[in-house]
């Protein structure tokens, strides 16, 4: 089985700011981190190789900083690590993005192809979908859990707001998998040892046979007409409250009815 | 302070800290209030190639190029430690119950123990202490009568950690009650050979999450092939050879104890306002805090150079064993108390951490030795050292 996992470095959130005039991350003020949900699809990635051997690749297209976060997955147990980088992939939105992982997938081969549902930093959740769209192969989004799985199909359950999904379908598959699918491992000793040691090749567009007409800046459709931080509106909230809960309960339907939430 | 650790050793105490971080510190005082084994953690341990960072790599651990992986076995225990020393010690108690084995057993015994132990399939247990005899280990009681190809034990120990969850024991007993402690063996027995019960688990001040238990012997029956080393009359010699390179261990965890009340304490000195002012401005507070790194550093000092000499090959370290497992015990109980004064009556809660670092740090001065007896052991080899040389 032949197992890609695609993964993205992204501004630490815990620590990042927001540029109050221009309406953006201010990225230089945080550090950077795997985005948490693709540690989710590493984690998948690994146990679908512990129950039916195979290759573990993971992916990521950015800068050659990306290559110490793809070490992490090494040292979480990943066989092998490519970094996509090249200058005419700068800009790239996720239309092109998607386009140069599928053509990252296609050289490396593949059975099942992993993502974490969507990436904290832009919260799009389209990269996974097409890059499925462009390897014309069957796509699971938001799978928690993989029910069954073998060399030709698979069963998953997807969580969906209003209960679960069970989808089937045929393999090769693209997943992109949610935080209640698993808890991913820590970086084992041996793991890290290897990964201390680990190359990660580099990989540019002529690599992966890549038409730089479908990358980069100029060739990415996505327009960002405007983008800022919603006004926070104070002093709206009201505590209600009675001598006991049902004084209290019928304060707040009162109110409830008021405000014609209730009829 | 910069110890200078090398890749490996940085690896083992962020692997260590890690482990420590995320999954020990949310579970921590639950297992202390529940008394709750820690076999989570050690199936951790486990996946993460902790568990045999003292056994050497030709039996599957970890120890590399002549080294005996002490420091490496002190890194994983002070940072596992700073979170909790309870459950740190499901792994460092098990170092204790394999030394006798690493030190003495033959190598058919050493590749039919060893490498489970290093991988964390299983645990080990050290089982010398008596109802009679602690200090004085040497006034044991079980006996080991040899019958034929088998050893019949008989007798009970006292509060042996790992006990009735370990599944390799390493026993005491006399063979030749005549000889005195030049008639004591060492055995390994496992669990579930017939004979061998589990008494009533104790019901502790702290470490709580760690199971002490006695050992019973009723006949039971262990094959020859399981004395130690082959030979009758070497138990106390790896018993005392055990204590030495084990101490390190407990002074780890001792180490790890106080430095963590000292991260905690400090913590929360610069939130804590009183007088209209963070606490961490009071000057008897600095002062408090200041004591406990110097300490603490003093100790990890101590604890890293015996760790670092017994791995290279020093032969007469009893003393400085002793002295690390003395001095990190003592500045454990000091740590954590001040540590519990610089939270006030906060610290007294068992809602915060410090109350819990106070009650696990006792046991340090108490195992493996009080105290008391590593100042004897001190104090007799200054006197015999000074008295070599006058000659
Ligand atoms: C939680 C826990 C876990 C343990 N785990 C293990 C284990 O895994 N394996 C194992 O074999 N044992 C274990 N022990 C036993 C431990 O090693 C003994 O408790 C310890 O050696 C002290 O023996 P004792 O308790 O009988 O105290 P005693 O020997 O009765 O000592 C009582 C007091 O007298 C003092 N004293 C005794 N002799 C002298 C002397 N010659 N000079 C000055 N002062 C002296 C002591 O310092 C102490 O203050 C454990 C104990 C506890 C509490």
């Amino acid at each position: 089985m032949k197992i890609v996992v695609c993964v993205k470095q992204v501004p630490d959130t815990t620590n990042i700011k927001v540029d109050p005039e221009t309406g953006t991350l201010k990225r230089e003020t945080a550090g950077t981190v795997m985005n948490p949900f693709d540690m989710y699809a590493i984690e998948e990635g690994l146990r679908l190789k512990e129950k039916l051997g195979g290759t573990v690749t993971v992916v990521s297209m950015g800068l050659p900083m990306a290559k110490d976060m793809l070490k992490i997955a090494i040292g979480m147990g990943a066989d092998e690590a490519v970094l996509l980088s090249d200058r005419r992939l700068a800009g790239s939105d996720t239309w092109a993005t998607s386009y140069a992982l599928a053509k990252t997938c296609e050289k490396l081969g593949y059975d099942v192809i992993l993502f974490g549902k969507q990436a904290v930093d832009g919260d799009t959740a389209q990269v996974g979908p097409s890059t499925a769209a462009y390897l014309n192969a069957p796509q699971i989004t938001w799978v928690k859990k993989i029910r069954e799985i073998n060399e030709k199909e698979i069963i998953a359950e997807r969580l969906m707001e209003d209960g679960t999904d069970v989808v089937k379908a045929s393999l090769p598959v693209v997943l992109t998998v949610v935080k209640e699918i698993n808890e991913p491992r820590l970086e084992s000793l041996k793991g890290k040892m290897r990964a201390k040691k680990y190359e990660v090749p580099t990989w540019t567009l002529d690599d992966i046979a890549g038409d730089e007409a479908m990358v980069g800046v100029k060739n990415s459709p996505t327009r960002v007409n405007k983008s800022w931080t919603p006004v926070r509106e104070f002093g709206k909230a009201e505590l209600i409250s009675g001598a006991d809960a049902a004084e209290t309960a019928d304060k707040l339907y009162v109110k409830l009815k008021e405000l014609g939430f209730v009829k | 302070m910069n110890y200078f650790l090398t890749d490996e050793e940085q690896m083992i105490l962020e692997t260590s800290r890690e482990l420590a971080v995320k999954k020990v510190k949310p579970i921590r005082e639950h297992y202390d209030a529940e008394g709750i084994f820690p076999w989570d953690i050690v199936k951790e341990m486990s996946n993460l190639g902790l568990c045999g960072l003292y056994i050497p790599e030709e039996y599957g651990g970890m120890a590399a190029g002549g080294s005996k992986g002490i420091m490496q076995l002190v890194l994983c225990v002070e940072e596992m430690s700073k979170i909790c020393g309870g459950i740190s010690l499901a792994m460092a108690a098990s170092a204790l119950g394999t030394f006798p084995i690493l030190l003495g057993a033959t190598d058919e015994q050493k590749k039919k123990y060893l490498p489970d132990i290093a991988e964390g399939k299983k645990l080990a247990a050290f089982g010398l202490t008596e109802a009679g005899a602690g200090s004085d280990a040497g006034s044991m009681r079980t006996t080991a009568v040899k019958k034929g190809g088998k050893y019949v034990l008989n007798g009970t120990k006292q509060w042996i950690t790992n006990g009735s969850e370990a599944e390799t024991y390493t026993v005491f007993a006399m063979t030749d009650k005549a000889k005195g402690t030049r008639g004591c063996s060492c055995f390994i027995v496992e669990k579930g050979t017939p004979g061998f019960t589990f008494g009533k688990k104790e019901n502790k001040m702290g470490i709580r999450a760690s199971a002490t238990t006695e050992l019973i012997f009723q006949d039971c029956e262990v094959p020859a092939e399981n004395l130690v080393g082959g030979r009758e009359g070497l138990g106390f010699i790896h018993a005392v050879g055990t204590l030495n390179h084990s101490r390190p261990g407990v002074a780890a965890q001792a180490l790890g104890i106080a430095a963590g009340a000292l991260d905690e304490a400090l913590a929360y000195s610069r939130q804590r306002e009183q007088f209209g002012t963070k606490i961490s401005s009071f000057q008897a507070v600095q002062h408090i805090l200041a004591n406990m790194a110097v300490e603490v550093e003093a100790a990890r000092g101590l604890v890293y150079n015996v760790a670092r000499a017994v791995d290279k090959g020093a032969t007469d370290f009893a003393k400085d064993s002793a002295m690390a497992k003395y001095y990190a015990s003592e500045v454990a109980m000091r740590v954590t108390t001040n540590a519990v004064q610089v939270f006030g009556g906060y610290g007294y809660m068992k809602e915060y951490p410090v109350e819990k670092m106070m009650r696990d740090a006792k046991i340090t001065q108490i195992y493996e030795g009080t105290s008391q007896i590593q100042l004897n052991e001190i104090a007799a080899k200054l006197i015999k050292e000074q008295a070599m040389k006058k000659k």
